[in-house]
């Protein structure tokens, strides 16, 4: 798999442009913030210029197998490489990261929020841009876990630094609970080094991600599968969040600079269900059917709660971190039922989740720096005062409650219609109620975003803000949305530029699932 | 040796070659007094640069052993230099000299006596050099008196203040009881193993089995060290010693000290008591998961930086001896396929390394920060990223590093210890290694603490004066009341913790004035805990070396 030339650079380069950018910045001193901007706009353009190159380069045919391969020895002593690779399933959140990183940095080059220092902010965010895009394309479980790490110390200081009143309570749980669950995470890594087998029994001593994927957990007893699948659950669901783990995420959410949250929903809950998808579900197939029930009631359980949470809110910006938890459990549910569709519905829904919620953070962030608050009963009128940003909410939360046309519509639908008929000998009267439960979630999530809508954007404007100036969209603003918005469009009519990459790896997960669990794989065509 | 041959002394063949570090070492020391003598005031100003250079050479002698290679045994086996004992030495040498870079100006500035610090210095790291070659019961007492004497007195060091002759004394006294413990195990083990060559106790033991005899011994002696690694419950003086001391020398003591013990433990452990797996093992057992959980959840509760850095100390020191507790699940380290060894001592080796340099670039931040702030207090850590961003940037390393966040190097120490633990495959292994990741969560808590004030909040407008960065502290209580009555006239001047009640003065904010040791120090400490993070195979390879040969 390993492949030459340029190739062979692209993913390091991918990964290590941002943190390059970063070291750059570094030497550069604060006052001359223009060229520190500049510089961090380069580095991600760059970045996203090498996923351009990526994305025509990418064999399509084969999107199931690992192509731009890189494999160095790293930590010799522990057996742990330096693997790189991209397929199907990373592609689509490869590019989505570095889509986003350079549209944070045009929102920010007017608005550093207080208390300033563009150097710091932006060098912050290069380093998260490096580590998630290492994540995305690690194929190694301890070069994952290192870049799964990296992005915590970054966002904890956002979050510390630029963020709101209760900033510090915040971040401090934000790196608590994610670090909890990195700690169980780590452990199950080194469990499965040791205990994972091949089908005749022999150890496969390990950290390569492609061969534990292939053993599909060996002759592993289920018990032992699901005991480490538990620590890997940890791990992953906390950062996803799963109910109920996810409280941290409406703090961090809330006291997150605008960008802050946007790179946190839009990407760095992502690591969570990657996590699950890459490494969870392909390496232990039977831990992953052990606890599938449980995780699909987690995920049905979060996507109610999630919903009345959003309906409990006053303040916009909370309201859009909970609908967060509503949609990372559609999320969950096709992951839960171990079905190509649902596989395909949850990577679709990571990349939907992430072009809408973040461009609804991006609009909350604009909303309070206009009005200075986010009480939504104080909010009003937005289609009158500033009409362009009004119809730009109007389209996202279209999107988000899932409308079809939109791309929300098909991370939720066919996440939906998996739970019908669930794989690997998973009970069926039980996915066919969370199937139920879920779809009354879509009712709630339309109630809480139009209700937002119509109460933030219809009306007259409150009189309290006669005479306040509420400034439409600016060029920088344009700049950071219209991608987003293109692409909520572009993915609510051509789905299948996404499910057409992401649907070899997806049967092949759940094939390998269905072949470990009941010995059968109905989906090869 | 048994007796009879020690009755009959012959001088026994020196290797000189073998030697030539220790021998180095001891001329170094010998040089510095004698240009003290001979030069007096002159000679002070250069005291750190000689006993530097000197110390540096003495690398010199281990690189040339370690390219040779050889196993080199010397007094029937009582002290041998081999890969293993090259790689601490190296160690104890560099730390050495991160440490006089360190003493440079907190010793000039603070006027105390340069000679005889540095000379005590040397002594105690030629203590550490021997401990590390050290493979019979009689070289490690000897190696270890010889490190722990000096080290007494420099705790004790600012001898005008209280908390310093309080560090000293509290030292000293808890020292001379754990050597008093261990010696009384020593001499029980050599009543049942009739030798105190640690071949010869590990043959002997294996066929005794369990005799409550045995278990009496073996644990004496190794209550002995965990006071000095400061397990707990035997590490009630390290917090006040550690405050107390002047801060190069606690930095000296938490590092250099530290894995001394941890060295003579890895040879009593793995060689000598290789035969009482069922006394060894759970002891380790409970004294590493009680270590870390105490250690971690008093540093929550300190406010006082070093105190702080002094109890999660404590607490890295539980992590390293959690390999320790499946020392001898021999059956798990064969990896099949792989040519590696997943052993508890690699963790050990690595873990030391690793904690060595970050540690020391931790107290060396609090160097340099408390001779702007001239306080310890971890409020007074307010606001320095804003007007000390490089320093603050470099903080935020080491103790990421202390916390096991990668890229920085602590990840990697926390990580083979899980190794080794996981590799055991013992249920006891397994839920060691979750106590491990739990408290390596806990202790997040308390850096984080450190991180908020230095990114978080603003600069205070009043510090607490306290630690010490060298200078004046010689006021007694009845000038610490002047002191706070006359803050302004007083300006400048500032107290050590000595009074116990805080004495707020006035902070202005700006650059913090370094000097080239300082950066020095620093900058060492940097590298090589963004270098061993980043490319962990570095000190992985120091670990390798020493696993295969100590292994045997």
């Amino acid at each position: 798999m390993d492949a030459t030339g340029f190739d062979a650079w692209a993913l390091t380069l991918a990964v290590f442009l941002p943190a390059v950018g970063a070291l750059v910045m570094m030497a550069v001193p604060r006052a001359r913030e223009l060229e520190l901007k500049m510089i961090a706009l380069g580095a991600s353009l760059a970045t996203l210029a090498v996923g351009v190159y990526l994305l025509f380069a990418f064999d399509y045919g084969n999107a199931g197998t690992l192509q731009f391969g890189v494999h160095k020895g790293w930590i010799d002593a522990i057996n742990a490489d330096y693997i790189l690779g991209l397929d199907g399933l990373s592609l689509p959140l490869l590019i989505l990261s570095m889509v986003i990183i350079p549209l944070c940095v045009i929102y920010s080059w007017e608005h550093i929020p207080e208390p300033g220092n563009a150097k710091a902010f932006l060098i912050l965010m290069l380093i998260l841009a490096s580590g998630m895009n290492g994540t995305f394309v690690a194929q190694d479980l301890i070069l994952f876990f290192v870049f799964f790490e990296v992005v915590l110390l970054p966002m904890y200081f956002m979050i510390g630094v630029w963020g709101g009143e209760n900033r510090r309570y915040a971040s401090l749980k934000f790196f608590l609970f994610t670090l909890f669950g990195s700690a169980l995470m780590i452990v199950s890594f080194v469990a499965l080094y040791f205990v994972a087998t091949n089908d005749a029994g022999a150890a496969l001593n390990t950290f390569n991600m492609s061969e534990l994927a292939a053993a599909a957990g060996g002759d592993l007893a289920r018990g032992t599968q699901a005991i480490i699948f538990a620590g890997l659950f940890m791990g992953f669901g906390i950062k996803v969040p799963m109910f109920p783990f996810h409280t941290w995420l409406p703090d961090a959410h809330t006291e997150a600079p605008t960008v802050g949250s946007v790179i946190l929903a839009a990407i760095l809950l992502k690591l969570g269900t990657y996590g699950f998808v890459r490494i969870a579900l392909p390496f232990l197939p039977e831990g992953a059917a052990a606890w599938a029930p449980w995780i699909g009631l987690l995920a049905v359980i979060g996507i109610i709660y999630g919903a009345l949470g959003c309906l409990a809110q006053t303040d916009m910006k909370r309201l859009i971190a909970f609908s967060s938890v509503a949609h990372m459990g559609f999320v969950m549910l096709g992951i839960a039922t171990l079905t190509p569709i649902g596989i395909n519905a949850a990577v679709f829904g990571m990349v939907a989740h992430g072009i809408i919620t973040g461009m609804l953070f991006f609009l909350a962030g604009s909303v309070k720096e206009r009005y200075h608050t986010l009480e939504i009963s104080r909010l009003g009128g937005l289609l009158k005062s500033a009409p362009r940003m009004g119809w730009i909410l109007a389209i996202s939360a279209m999107a988000s409650l899932g409308l079809p046309g939109l791309a929300g519509f098909w991370g939720e639908f066919p996440a939906i219609l998996s739970a019908y008929d669930p794989g690997a000998g998973l009970s069926e009267a039980t996915f066919r109620t969370y199937m139920v439960i879920a779809a009354v979630g879509t009712v709630f999530a339309a109630g809480y975003l139009l209700w937002l809508f119509q109460r933030s954007a219809f009306g007259e404007p409150k009189p309290e803000w006669e005479g306040h100036v509420i400034a439409d969209v600016n060029r920088y603003e344009w700049a950071a949305w219209t991608p987003l918005i293109i692409a909520m469009v572009l993915f609510g009519w051509v789905p299948g530029l996404i499910f057409g990459v992401v649907d070899d790896v997806s049967t092949g997960i759940a094939c390998s699932i269905g072949t470990a669990v009941v010995g059968d794989c109905p989906w090869t065509g | 040796m048994n007796l009879g041959s020690m009755l009959a002394f012959v001088r026994p063949d020196l290797d000189w070659h073998a030697l030539a570090p220790e021998l180095t070492l001891l001329a170094v020391g010998t040089l510095v007094t004698v240009a003290d003598i001979a030069l007096d005031d002159k000679a002070k100003r250069m005291m750190p640069t000689l006993t530097g250079i000197g110390l540096l050479v003495t690398l010199v002698p281990i690189l040339t052993l370690a390219v040779d290679g050889a196993e080199r045994p010397m007094f029937g086996g009582a002290y041998v230099v081999d890969d293993f004992s090259l790689v601490l030495k190296a160690l104890f040498i560099l730390v050495g000299y991160v440490v006089v870079l360190m003493s440079v100006d907190y010793v000039r500035e603070g006027d105390y006596y340069e000679n005889e610090y540095y000379t005590l210095l040397l002594t105690s790291l030629l203590g550490m050099v021997m401990m590390a070659s050290s493979r019979d019961l009689v070289s490690v007492f000897v190696a270890l008196e010889l490190l722990s004497i000096p080290a007494y007195m420099l705790a004790a060091w600012r001898k005008g203040g209280p908390r310093s002759n309080e560090a000293g004394l509290k030292y000293y006294l808890m020292g001379v009881f754990a050597s008093a413990v261990m010696l009384y195990g020593m001499s029980l083990v050599f009543g049942v193993a009739g030798d105190t060559d640690f071949g010869t106790i590990a043959a002997a033991l294996t066929g005794e089995g369990a005799s409550p005899i045995v278990i009496v011994a073996i644990l004496f002696v190794l209550i002995g060290f965990a006071f000095k690694v400061s397990a707990v419950p035997f590490h009630t003086w390290a917090p006040d010693t550690y405050e107390g001391a002047p801060t190069p020398v606690t930095a000296f003591l938490s590092v250099a000290s530290k894995a001394a013990g941890f060295v003579a433990l890895l040879g009593l452990v793995f060689v000598a008591f290789e035969g009482a797996a069922d006394v060894v093992q759970p002891f380790f057992w409970v004294l590493a998961a009680v270590t870390m959980t105490v250690g971690n959840l008093i540093a929550l509760r300190q406010t006082n930086i070093v105190r702080m850095l002094a109890y999660s100390g404590v607490a890295q020191g539980g992590f390293m001896l959690a390999p320790f507790a499946v020392a001898f699940e021999d059956d798990a380290w064969q990896v099949p396929g792989t040519d590696i060894t997943t052993t508890p001592y690699f963790a050990i080796v690595v873990y030391a390394v690793i904690y060595a340099f970050m540690n020391l670039g931790a107290f060396s931040v609090v160097l340099a920060v408390s001779r702007r702030t001239r306080s310890g207090d971890i409020s007074s850590y307010g606001g320095l990223f804003s007007y000390a961003p490089g320093m603050a940037v470099l903080m935020t390393l080491f103790l990421a590093a202390l916390a096991g966040i990668p890229p920085a190097s602590g990840f990697f120490a926390k990580f083979v210890v899980f190794w080794a633990l996981a590799g055991a495959g013992t249920p006891a292994g397994w839920v060691l290694a979750v106590i491990v990741a739990v408290n390596a969560v806990i202790a997040f808590g308390y850096y984080a603490r450190v991180l908020q004030q230095m990114w978080f909040e603003p600069v205070p407008e009043m510090v607490a004066l306290g630690v010490d960065s060298g200078g004046d502290d010689e006021l007694d209580l009845a000038e610490a009341a002047d002191a706070t009555a006359n803050q302004d006239e007083h300006g400048d001047a500032w107290l050590a913790t000595e009074t116990r009640q805080a004495t707020m003065v006035r902070f202005t904010p700006g650059r913090i004035p370094m000097t080239g040791a300082l950066a020095a120090a620093l900058a060492i400490t940097a590298l090589a805990t963004l270098a061993f993070g980043v490319l962990p195979g570095l000190v992985s390879h120091f670990g390798d070396v020493a696993t295969f040969h100590f292994g045997g």
